[in-house]
Order: C-alpha cells, then structure tokens, then sequence
C-alpha cells in the first residue's frame, strides 16, 4: 500500500528526494560532521527552519485544505515546546543538583534533591516547590507524551466546542486567536507553574550527554527535524490522497453541501484540527532544544498569524508551497533581522533592513494576498503546465 | 404505496413572522410529488425543516417504517437515513472532478476513519460508470466540474443524489435556468429516479410541472392550500385567487 | 494630662498675662532642664512653661525648637538668636526686642534639643498653632496631629473647635476630636460614644482607629488571667496559627524542650560522624529520613545530642498551654463597641467597594467600547474584518501626541486633535478600502491577513517615526483629579470624559445609522447590494465611506485612549482582540449588541479582579475563557439577528 501511495504521488517522491539531499549536502558541509564550511549556529537555524516547515504544512493542511484558518497553531507549538522542555530543564537541573551535593557528608535524601531541584527551577518566580503540572517533569517518556497528548487534548476540547456550536470562517479564526491569547496570558504568571515570563531556558544541554559537543548534538536534532519533516509530509499527503483528501477539500469549498451528502462535518474538522495540532506540538518539540529558550512570547498570537503569512507567501493548498514559505520567509527573516542586508543609504535617510523589514513584509504580504493568491507554489504550476 | 414521510402540524416562524403553519404533509415510496406556491409560501422552509437545517416550533415529523422522528437529529444524519436534498443553485465541488464528485456521494459508511481507509472497488468504480451513464457526463469523468456547463453541473448534482441511494429526495427548482432540451432530459431523470422512492419537486414553472404529470401540493402562507393533479388545483378558485390576486 | 488643663487655662488667660522680665525668671528657674533637655526630663518644664500664660512662650517655643535659643555667657540669660554673618543678632526673650548685634558666636552658646525633644517641644506647640490666626499653619497642625494621634492633643484639640472660624477646618477638628475620644477619652461612657460614631466612618483613618483599639497580641498561659480582654481562643494547626510556630514561642518563652527539625538532625549527623560511621549507621545509608532518625536516636542515646521533640509531646504541650489572642484595651465594653462598629463600617465599605467595582467596570467597558464602536461598524455592519483596526486606534493617538508637539495648551489641542485624529484614520481608512479591501470583498479570510500585512507594516513605521518608547498625551487640566462620592468611591474626571464620549458615539452612530439618508444606504447596502445598486445607490462609494467613518471613530478612540493609557505603537495589538471579542459577543451587525458586549467583558474582567486583585493576568485569561464558553452557547452573541436575516 505505501509503495503504491508514493509510487501514485510523485511529488512526494520528489520532496523527499529533495530533502534527503539538502539534509546530505548539510551533513557534509557541517562543522560536526564534515567540513566545518556551515557552522553549529547555522545548522541550528537550518533545523529551527526544518520544524517550521513542519509546522507550516500542518497550518497548510488545515487552512489550505480544509479551510479552517487557525490563529492557535503556534499556541501548540509552543505547548510541544514546553512539555519537552520541562524535562530538559529537570533532568539537567537534577544532574546539577546531584553533582553539588555529592561532596556533602551526609547522602542527600531524595525529598533534599527535590527541593534543591524546585529551589533551583523557581527561584526566579519566587517559589520553591513544584507545582502539580510538573508531576511528571522527572520521566522522558511521559513528557514526550505530553507532547503529542496536550496538544492533541486541547484542540480536541476546543474543535469539537467551536465546531459543535458552528462557528466558522472568521469568527472561528477569532476565537482561535483568543485561544492563543489566552495560553499566553497564562503563561505569563508567575504563578502559571511554568516560570512567567522568564520561560524554560537552557534547552540546548542535553542531559546524559554533557561530553558531546553542541556541534554533533545540533546535527543529531537537524537529522531528526529532517526525518520528523518527511515524516509529516508523507502522513498528510496520505490524509489528503483518495477520498478523505476529497471530502477535507470539499468541507473547505462547501460545507453546507457536505453535510447534506450525509457526512459528519464537525468530525472530520475535529479531526484535521487535532492530527496538525499534534503534528504542530510535535515541530515544537523538536524546535525549542534547538533555540535553548521558550517563554510566553513565543506564544503570543501574532507568532500564529506569522505561520498563516509563510503559508499564504508559499502557496495555500499546497504541502510543498508551505514548506518553500516557511523555510524562505523565515530565512529571510533572519537575513534581514540579523543585520545580513545591506543597508540602503538614500542620502536624507538610510534605510536600515532591521527596522524596515517588517515594513516590507508587511507589504509584501498585502501584495501577495492581492496580486499572487498561489503565492510561491503557484510558480511550479505553471512550470508544469508549460512542460505539458 | 406506503408513507415514507409524514408531517403534521407543523410550525415555524422568524421574528413572529410564520413561515410554517401547523402544516401536514404526507409522501409514500415510491412516489413523485411536485410542490408549488408563490413566494414566501414557505416551500424553502418545508426544504429545511424536513432536512434538518431548521428546527420547527412544534409538530411532528416521521420518516420511514419504524417511525422515527427527523426532529434535532442532524443534517448529516438525516441524510445518511436517506434524505437527498438538491439545492436551486447548482452546488457542485467545483475544485474536484466528477468522478470525486460521484465518489464523494456513493453510498459507503461516513466516519472519518473509514473514509480515511477506504480503498476504492471494482464495484465503486461501476457504480460510478453507471451513475455517469445516466446523467449523461461518462465523457466528463476526468474534467474538473467547475468547467461543466450549468445544465451538466444540476445534472451532476442529480447524479449525486442517485448516488447516495435515498428513499426521499428533494429537489428546489431543478429547472431553473435551463434549455428547453436539457428540461427535457432533466424531466426524464426525475421520473425514473421516481419509479423507486420518493420525490418531491419545488418547482415554480408550471410547464414543467405539468410535464412531470404527478400530484401536485399547492402551499400558502405556510400550509397546505390544496392537493390533487394539476387540473385538478388549478381549477380550485382559492388557487386562483392566491396566484392571480397577486 | 496635668499639662493639658493648665495650657487649657493657660491659653485662655493669654490675652491678659503682662510682664516685663517673667519668662526669663521662669527660664532660668528650669535653667538646667532647657541647657540639657531630654524626652524624660522636658515635659514638667513645658508644663511649667504653658502655664505660665505668658504671651512670650510660644515665640519661645518656636525658637527652642528651631535650635534659635542661646545663652549669653557674659550675663548667664536666655535669648532668642539669629545667625548672620557679621555674627549673631540676640533678641530678648520677653519682648523679642533687640538685644545685642554682632555677638562673637565663641560668647553665646547655642542650646540644641535633640529630635526627640523637639517632638515634644512641638506636641506643646501644637495647641498654640491650632488657634493660630493663619489657616495654613492651623491646616498644618491638623495634619501633624493626624498622623500621629497623641492623648496629649485631645484636650487642646477640642478647646480650639469652638473658635475654628473655617467651616472646612472644624469638622476636621471634631472628626480628629473623635478619634481621638474613641482612643483615649477619659471614660468608657465618653470613649463608648466616640466609637458609635466612628461606624459612619468609611476613611482609612476612622478604621485604623477601629483596628488600633482593637490590637490584639497573643497571651500563651496554662491558667487565663481574669482581667485578660480575650478576643479569640487560638487553635494551633488552624487559622495562622501553625503548630511549628505555636510551639516555638513554647520553647522560646517557657522553655520546653526545642523542636529537631531534618535539618538539625542533618548538622548533628554531619557533626558526628565518626570513621564514616555515624550512630552504628554507615554514612552512605543515611539518604532517608527513616535511617537518619536511627542514627539521630542512637547518638540520643549516647547522650550527644538533645532528644526529638515526638508529636505527642507536643500535643501535650497544647494540651497543657492556652493560646489566645487578647485585647491590649483591657475594658470589654469598649473592645465591644469597636468590634460592632467595626462590622457596620465593614459592611458598607464592601458596599460601597461594589458600587466602586461597578464604575471601574462601567469604564472599562467605556473603553473597550471605544474600541470596538468603530469595528461595529466595519465588521459588524460592513462584515469586512480589518485586523489594522487597532492600528488606527494607534493613529489617532500618535495624531493627538503630534497636535501636542505644534498647540501647547491642552484644551485647544485636545479640540484640534479630535477631528483631526478622525480625519487622518478616515483618510487611511479610505486609502485602504480603495487599494485593498474592495479587492477582496467576500473573500473574508483574504481580507483577515491583507489587513494584517498592513497591520504590522503600520505598527513598524510608527516605531520607525516615533521611537520604542511610550510618548505621553497630556490630558488638560480639567480633566485632571477624581470625583470622590465618599472615601471608597471615587472616579477620575477622565474616566467620566471617557465615558461621556463613548456614550456621544452610541448615540451619533444610532443617529447616523437610523436617521440619516447615509446610513439608509449603508444598510441597503450591507443586506442586498446589488438591489441597492439598481435603485440608483453607489454601492462602492457607501462602502468606501462606511469603512472610512469606522476607521474614523477608532482614530478618536486612539486619542480618547492614548489620554488615559501610553501611546505607544503596540497600544492597537493590545486592544484589537478584545475589541472584535467585543463585537462577536455582542452581536454581529448592531450598535446595541457592541454596548452590551463592551458591558459584559468589561464588568466580567472587572469581577474577576476583585476576587483576586493581585492578578490582572489572570482576570484577562479567564475573561477569554468565558468569552469563548460564551459563545458556545449564543454564537450569534447577545443581541442575535434571528431567521433568515441572519443569513446561516
């Protein structure tokens, strides 16, 4: 059955091929790996820019194909983020611990490592205990479980709400939006159990491999990425192959028709919402140990309209369009942002990219909404149909 | 002939306004109805409430042998029991092609895992080809339907609601904006999908009506004004009065 | 309290007390006492000094206490000096006339009472200056006096109520009077009475005195005294009373055995290990508490260390001790009569603590409504959502900043920047209908991320022009200050303008909207263009106008807001979901349905703030919540179009 799906499909043949190449020609030019030509901090970005586009073909499936535009995507992101991030923070905080107090005379008793543990973790927020959500902070596997099952649970509660009492189209956006608001806000207390504003830092130490050198860890997380990428394509391309595929597109043109086809709206909403919710959580576990931090603002729903704006730039209702808008916005971003461009001196004034770069996207994404609603994948339509 | 469908006192209004009124209707399988009114009789609305998308005041609807009530179920499940409803607008996927289109519609269970793993069968397929035979469009299978014409788009539609296989079908205006020619066909389509259930046609255009030679329901203000062949109501005076005293 | 009565006396017969050299006998009778003053030793002398009558002393005072008194060597008297360059100028102290100029500052020694002499010198004074013919130095020792109340200014407190010429001034007195009779009356009948009064007192200071009388400290003994004030029987292990803490002050006070907490017994095994071995017990097994207490107790047994304290042991300590929070006012009756008027006060603080929720609630609604009025218009009417929303309101603040900039005086820029901040958001309002929105019509979700691009871009060329930093919009003086209805109810006057001009707009957009030839065509527009179009409307330049007059309220919004909070570039995002939070609740399509959503969000935040005021964040977070439960149950909001209108 897979052979025959991508044997049937082949541009996901021709996404994975090229994938595997970029992640070669990476793993060869890497400073861990190969020839040092890309440098730790790059293959770090590369592997951020990798999750993104999971995330982005996620937003594409449910914006693009089922016409559902989620604000709140980011929001599960961040909740994969975090999950994951408790743990880091835990696992290395205990290693810390332990080492510092191995020298005392006494062996410390666990209840002793537990508070120097919570001491060490809330000391910022003012507290020194552990709050109930990080009851299962000490254990890998259940975290990694949160970050498929929080994620999945929230959207699950929120879709089948939202979805039950018919809220669509913009409103559903809306609400969405102030979902989002609404985890961040919380996030923001102190009290919230998840350090306010301060966020869980400090990810990029993997705890157990203090001796590998960041340089291999960050090639380990970018050939993860890379798989958790391809891995997320096949499965929505999958999802949306044959008559499921039919009925998510046709729930986006008219739902009102579908429903009196005899199909259960509401249920294959839920169900895209949920699956790229997970999926999202899923990008946000895997991004966060590559940036080191996660903190509320990362939440906050304007990141959420981001990830429409690289889906909408490359191309809706096209998985690779939103892997090319992702990975390009988000490099150009950072081009930009990072003092990269060029300065352009108009001899009154100078137009500095760090300040006018959201400027430009801003306009930008207006003349792309406009002028070019394919957005970027649209290009290689038209590539193909000249070839024919 | 047994009743399929059967309402009584029923009733709906807007804002004070009663669209519906204590209106009872009844339709056996198989069986070829044609409803007429003016505007504002409520004929949209009888569409509605029967298919789930408004909630009457009060009555009762029945459907089927065991009885069972159409009242708060959903329009998603009100279909699967067999109700097909053909929108006035010809409402197609226009994104997808026809045999999407005809695939989305067969008859096949609806949940979302089992579409999901759904593989498609031999049978499927000649029921496709069978259903494009009769409505004329076995050329078209691979196009995209928004570049149908709007006759084949409406016939696609009915095609559609063959597909799903329902025992009550209801059909708003089908002949609205058509050839004479493509009335013809669509006529003939209606009759024979008739011959094995239930259906009820909305229709404005009395030529039309006339051609589907069926019983006739006339609606005004929201009930029933008068039932009968079509001579027969249009020689009723009340009839009269509502359709020339306007 | 001698004193009192004797300055009492004093001061009335002031007007007929005539000398020539009384003060300085009198001073130098007290000589050693003013030389070398101390808070001990001073108040008899400043008896003697009041009752003298002598019309000098308060002169006298002033001068003692502003360290201006010397005393001259060569002849051994009291003068009241001035330091100049030339040297020092001395005044004779019963007449303050000039002595002696130029004085060598080596002849004269200068007398230097310390602070807490001055105190004291001042508390004398104090019933001097609340006669003073000067109303501000009468104002002034008014609030000396309240903010620390002194038995001592009871009696000349209340023999200055009789001749206060100012109305404002004596109700003050007899108010501070009261307080002080409630405190420290001369007897329970008297101080009874004061404290009845003090129920109607709803100011922070009417309660301390309330709270004051009723102090309490807590009393541990194993058999209660009988003139003990009790207020409450303490429970240890409830309340705040915590066992570890109750016991402690057992151990402190009466010395029962001391607690061994984990970690004493952690330093007494660390203390005592001895070859890796501490009580029998390898050190390396010592990381559980069960262990430990083996090897505490055995090194118990060894007579190294104090015996732990069991818990039984403790119950029995409270078995045999009392714990109870007592009056420090010995006298029931009066712990009483505060305990009553402490509830009746309470009781209407709270209410009038509600009624003060409900207006905060009222403007804060006022503000979100602002907000909103002109998204009522563009979403609600139009449906077009403009995500850039909240940057008008941005621009029509940074339009008052700029106005601010060019017209100092606030009034006159306020009434240039109000239309003009209209002007400028209908304008861009305009521009962005033409070039973006009418492209997108009936794509909503298109228009959603268009309107956002512009949003962003909008936000990042006001922090090019204007800086990151907050820029202020002064509000003119008039609207400066509150309304105080009394001492828990006050309202700022801004907040009233605020609510004052949300409430214009209700009614000019109803007029506009229901009146008005333009906003027939808006809503022949917005139901059916394309009818409206045959009946000679111009449907493009309705909706141009339309989506220009929203954009135009919120650019008034933007200055209404920027008076009340920061202008800062990121002021639109923090509104913009709450604002089309405000319109969905309240319903699509009607200027009520905004009102009554602006109400509803705002007395909901404002509720959840007072059940837990430290936490705003929070309030915000559940506000959300509740909104999108909300609309679980009425998606069309509160005022909701019926039928077929509204358009499934």
């Amino acid at each position: 059955m897979q052979r025959s799906f991508l044997a049937q499909n082949p541009s996901v043949m021709w996404f994975l091929a090229a994938l595997g190449l970029f992640t070669v020609v990476v793993t060869l030019l890497a400073e861990g790996t190969g020839t040092a030509l890309i440098s730790t901090s790059f293959v770090k970005t590369l592997g951020k820019v990798l999750c993104l586009c999971l995330i982005a073909i996620a937003m594409d499936v449910v914006w693009g194909y089922c016409g559902i535009l989620s604000l709140g995507h980011f929001a599960f992101f961040g909740i994969g983020g975090y999950s994951v991030g408790m743990w880091l923070m835990y696992a290395r905080t205990e290693a810390i611990v332990e080492t510092s107090m191995a020298s005392s005379v006494i062996p410390p008793t666990s209840a002793e490592v537990q508070d120097a543990i919570a001491a060490q973790i809330f000391g910022v927020v003012g507290a020194s205990e552990f709050p109930m959500i990080w009851m299962f902070s000490h254990s890998l596997v259940l975290q990694l479980l949160m970050v498929v099952l929080v994620p999945g649970l929230l959207a699950l509660v929120f879709g089948w709400l939202a979805f039950r009492s018919r809220v669509t189209g913009v409103y559903l956006s809306i609400l969405t939006q102030a979902m989002t608001l609404a985890l961040a806000l919380y996030l923001l207390q102190n009290d919230s159990g998840l350090r306010g504003n301060n966020g869980l830092s400090g990810l990029q130490n993997i705890p157990g491999f203090d001796d590998v050198p960041q340089s291999t860890i960050s090639m380990v997380f970018f050939w993860a990425s890379a798989a958790a990428l391809g891995a997320g394509y096949v499965l929505f391309a999958r999802v949306l192959s044959g008559k499921m595929g039919s009925v998510i597109r046709a729930v986006r043109d008219d739902e009102v028709r579908v429903r009196f086809l005899g199909y259960h709206v509401e249920s294959y909403k839920l169900f895209v919402f949920t699956l790229t919710a997970i999926v999202a959580g899923i990008a946000g576990a895997l991004y966060y140990p590559q940036a080191g931090i996660i903190n509320p603002t990362e939440v906050a729903p304007i990141a959420s309209i981001y990830l429409a704006v690289w889906v909408a730039i490359g191309g809706r209702g096209r998985l690779y369009g939103s892997v090319i808008g992702a990975a390009f916005v988000s490099l150009l971003a950072s081009w930009f942002t990072g003092g990269g461009a060029p300065n352009i001196n108009l001899g009154v004034y100078e137009i500095l990219w760090t300040e006018w770069w959201l400027v430009l996207l801003g306009a930008s994404f207006v003349a792309v909404t406009l002028f070019f609603p394919g957005g970027i994948g649209s290009l290689f339509d038209r590539l193909k149909g000249d070839a024919k | 002939m047994s009743t399929l469908l059967e309402l009584s006192g029923v009733s709906v209004s807007f804002d004070g306004f009663k669209a519906i009124n204590n209106l009872s209707f009844q339709i056996g399988e198989p069986e070829l109805r044609a409803i007429i009114g003016p505007n504002g009789a409520g004929k949209t609305t009888f569409m509605d409430i029967v298919t789930g998308k408004t909630k009457p005041d009060e009555g009762r609807i029945v459907f089927g042998e065991k009885n069972i009530s159409l009242i708060g179920m959903s329009e998603s499940k009100i279909a699967r029991e067999g109700v097909g409803r053909k929108f006035q607008k010809p409402t197609v996927f226009e994104a997808q092609t026809v045999r999407e289109n005809l695939a989305m519609a067969l008859k096949n269970p609806r949940g979302p895992f089992e579409v999901l793993f759904y593989r498609k069968t031999k049978e499927g397929a000649e029921r496709i080809e069978a259903l494009a035979e009769q409505i004329g469009l076995t050329e078209e299978l691979t196009r995209v339907a928004g570049e149908l014409s709007h006759g084949q788009k409406q016939w696609l539609e009915i095609g559609m609601l063959l597909a799903q296989e329902p025992r009550l079908l209801l059909v708003d205006e089908p002949a609205a904006g058509m050839t004479p020619a493509e009335r013809e066909k669509t006529t003939s389509m209606l009759v024979e999908a008739a011959k094995t259930r239930a259906v009820v046609v909305v229709e404005h255009d009395m030529e039309f009506v006339r051609r589907l030679n069926c019983k006739v329901t006339v609606l005004h203000e929201g009930s029933v004004l008068a039932e009968g062949s079509l001579d027969h109501v249009t020689q009723n005076p009340e009839v009269i009065e509502v359709y020339l005293g306007r | 309290m001698l004193r009192i009565f004797t300055l009492v006396i004093a001061l009335a017969w002031l007007p007929f007390a005539v000398s020539a050299q009384e003060l300085q006998t009198l001073l130098q009778s007290h000589r050693d006492v003013i030389i070398k003053p101390s808070r001990k030793t001073v108040g008899p002398t400043l008896d003697a000094l009041v009752a003298s009558g002598l019309p000098s002393v308060r002169g006298f005072l002033e001068a003692w206490q502003e360290k201006n008194v010397y005393l001259r060597a060569e002849d051994d008297q009291f003068y009241l000096g001035s330091d100049a360059d030339g040297g020092l100028t001395l005044l004779d102290v019963d007449t303050g006339a000039q002595a002696v100029t130029g004085v060598d500052k080596k002849d004269a020694k200068q007398i230097k009472p310390n602070g807490g002499v001055r105190r004291e010198i001042g508390s004398a004074l104090v019933a001097f200056q609340l006669s003073d013919p000067d109303i501000a130095r009468r104002t002034q020792a008014l609030d000396a006096l309240a903010r620390s109340l002194d038995a001592a200014q009871l009696a000349p407190l209340i023999a200055s109520i009789d001749n206060e010429t100012d109305a404002g001034l004596k109700t003050r007195k007899q108010k501070l009077a009261n307080y002080l009779q409630a405190r420290f009356g001369e007897s329970p009948a008297i101080r009874v009475a004061a404290i009845e009064n003090l129920a109607n007192d709803l100011s922070v200071d009417g309660r301390a005195v309330l709270s004051q009388i009723l102090a309490t400290e807590m009393l541990v003994a194993q058999q209660l005294p009988d003139d003990a004030n009790v207020a409450e029987v303490l429970e240890p292990g409830e309340g705040d009373l915590d066992r570890i803490a109750a016991y402690q002050t057992l151990v402190d006070d009466h010395g029962l055995p001391a607690l061994v907490v984990p970690a004493d017994i952690r330093r007494a095994l660390e203390a005592n290990v001895d070859g890796g071995i501490v009580g029998g017990i390898p050190v390396a097994r010592l990381d559980n508490e069960a262990e430990r207490a083996r090897a505490y107790d055995a090194l118990v047994e060894a007579g190294k260390v104090p015996a732990r304290v069991s818990e039984a042991a403790i119950d029995q300590a409270f078995a045999d001790w009392g714990f109870y929070a007592v009056y420090l006012e010995s006298d029931p009756t009066i712990t009483e009569a505060a305990e009553t008027a402490q509830a009746t006060a309470q009781t209407r603080v709270t209410l009038s603590q509600t009624a003060d929720i409900g207006l905060d609630a009222i403007s804060l609604a006022s503000i979100y409504f602002l907000a909103a009025i002109g998204l009522a218009v563009t979403f609600g009417v139009m449906g077009v959502i403009n995500m850039a929303h909240g940057e008008f309101i941005m621009m029509g603040a940074y339009t008052g900043y700029v106005v601010q900039q060019i017209v100092p005086d606030y009034t006159l820029s306020l009434i240039i920047a109000l239309p003009l901040a209209f002007a400028v958001t209908f304008g861009a309002g305009v521009a962005m209908e033409r070039l973006v929105i009418r492209w997108l019509y009936n794509r909503p979700l298109e228009t959603l991320l268009a309107t956002f691009g512009i949003s962003i871009a909008l936000q990042q060329l006001a922090k090019n022009i204007f800086g990151t930093q907050a820029r202020p919009l002064t509000s003119p003086g008039w609207l400066d200050g509150a309304w105080i209805i009394n001492d828990v109810i006050q309202i700022s006057y801004i907040r009233i303008a605020i609510f004052v001009l949300a409430l214009t707009f209700l009614c000019l957009l109803l007029l506009i909207l229901k009146r008005t030839r333009l906003g027939l065509e808006v809503r022949a527009v917005t139901q059916n263009p394309r009818m409206a179009a045959s009946m000679g409307i111009n449907p493009e330049k309705i909706k141009m106008l339309t989506f220009g007059l929203g954009s135009g309220i919120a650019g008034i919004a933007g200055v209404a807001i920027g008076l009340y909070a920061k202008v800062t570039s990121e002021m639109g995002a923090d509104y913009i979901v709450q604002s089309f939070m405000t319109v969905v609740v309240g319903g699509v399509g009607n200027v009520w349905g905004t009102l009554a959503g602006a109400s509803m969000i705002g007395g909901f935040q404002k509720g959840v703030e007072w059940l837990n005021p430290s936490n705003t964040l929070a309030a915000q977070t559940y506000m959300i919540l509740f909104i999108i439960l909300f609309i679980q149950f009425r998606p069309k909001g509160i005022v909701a179009l019926k039928g077929r209108a509204a358009g499934d």
